[in-house]
């Protein structure tokens, strides 16, 4: 359990961030408080964004904007959402744990987390997503993942360029509402494919050589197994790095094969 | 830190530890329906509602509460017991222990899905485990549950 010496509701962003950085070691931004409380952090000053109005979630200007205090839970029923990209932001989230879970886990926590398991943030990837920190400003997720974590800075939402593609998830667990063992998101527009992997245990990552082997027409298979052959897996409790690459053979291939069809809202 | 939250409709103005979790705060103040347990933020026996939504309260911070209406089986009471008689009537109470929990997300899911499928309600529910059933004496009960408030609902239309 986690302990908090003060709580504190920001008025802004930037009274978020001044506190914040006045001791980044010490001072964090709640999320959904789901994970978080189960370590045992010392926090001196605990930040609570949830009077930001950063729970929306709007399209407009060719992009849908997903404010970092948007819940798993509003992936799913978010009308905006349901009719794009296949519907793989609510399938995504779908077997994490259960509603009152999902009710309370943030997109902002799970993203800004970079946490391996992350279901969504394997998504969002396949997406081509960019986030916005309230400092650093908008980069593509893909280059945020690959910084060094630090926390200090704020994420204030994600973007996902609304471009008519439409996507698939797969994944497979153990149990139902485990965390996924693997993961593979896959979203086409025409011909231009995106095909990322979760749960490797390490971070979400684009595969490339599968992404080609679409865009050359190979097959669903080709780039499930090309996936397999490019991509790294490590061993965990709850698989070893041989099951995993199979799993990405063949969970890759089945996504591509959903985004043949449609993707998975339809 | 000094916080006001509305429990069932009656209103607390208290003073909190600030790492305090709403769960602890109901259970200080007499909520004892609510559950706590895994602690782990998986089993939804510490179910209740924040402004009518389901969340798990062993990790929803007190303070986050402050201004918010929540409600916890108490406040329930008719409807509990109703669907309570269901649950019963299909042996499927069992220990109890997670009933709360599991009847918090019942009426919820209720107020959420318009006439679900099996699979959706599975879904819904896939958040709240019970360690002595098999989940099938519930299923049954919900079945039954959903159908005669279809037709209670159907009646007040009628």
């Amino acid at each position: 359990m986690y302990t908090i010496k003060s709580y504190v509701f920001p008025q802004s962003l930037e009274e978020a961030y001044e506190l914040l950085t006045k001791s980044p070691r010490n001072n964090l931004i709640l999320g959904g408080c789901c994970w978080l409380k189960m370590g045992s952090r010392r926090i001196q000053t605990a930040i609570d964004l949830t009077r930001l109005g950063l729970d929306e979630i709007r399209a407009a200007d060719g992009w849908v904007e997903i404010g970092a205090n948007v819940s798993l839970r509003r992936l799913e029923t978010d009308p905006i959402l349901k009719r794009r990209f296949g519907g793989i932001l609510g399938k995504s989230v779908s077997s994490i744990v259960g509603v009152q879970f999902r009710n309370c886990a943030t997109v902002g926590g799970s993203v800004f987390s970079r946490f391996g398991f992350s279901d969504v943030t394997c998504a969002l990837l396949a997406l081509e997503a960019t986030v916005v920190l309230h400092h650093a400003g908008e980069l593509p997720l893909a280059d945020f993942m690959a910084l060094p974590i630090r926390c200090d800075d704020i994420l204030v939402k994600v973007r996902i360029p609304d471009d008519g593609r439409t996507a698939a998830y797969e994944s497979m667990r153990r149990s139902s509402t485990d965390f996924p063992l693997l993961a593979a998101a896959v979203s086409r527009r025409g011909d231009a494919w995106t095909v990322s992997v979760g749960a490797r245990p390490a971070m979400a990552c684009r595969s490339q050589a599968a992404e080609r082997a679409l865009e050359a027409g190979q097959g669903a298979a080709a780039a499930g197994d090309a996936a397999a052959a490019e991509l790294t897996f490590g061993s965990n409790l709850r698989g070893s790095a041989a099951y995993r690459q199979e799993l990405a053979r063949v969970l890759v291939r089945r996504a591509a094969e959903t985004c043949m069809e449609g993707g998975n809202g339809q | 830190m000094k916080i006001k939250i509305t429990v069932n409709g009656e209103l607390f103005n208290k003073h909190v530890p600030n790492d305090m979790m709403l769960l602890d705060f109901l259970r200080k103040y007499g909520f004892h329906s609510v559950k706590r347990g895994c602690d782990t933020s998986n089993c939804g026996l510490c179910t209740v509602w924040v402004e009518g939504k389901p969340v798990l309260s062993c990790s929803y911070p007190a303070v986050r509460a402050d201004g918010k209406s929540v409600t916890t089986l108490e406040g329930l009471r008719p409807q509990a017991e109703e669907f309570g008689r269901f649950l019963v009537a299909q042996g499927a109470e069992q220990c109890g222990y997670c009933s709360p929990g599991f009847i918090m997300t019942v009426l919820a899911m209720e107020q959420e899905l318009e006439d679900p499928t099996e699979e959706e309600i599975l879904r819904y529910l896939s958040g709240n485990l019970c360690r002595c059933s098999g989940y099938t004496g519930q299923m049954r009960a919900i079945r039954a549950w959903l159908q005669h408030r279809k037709e209670q609902k159907g009646g007040e239309q009628a």
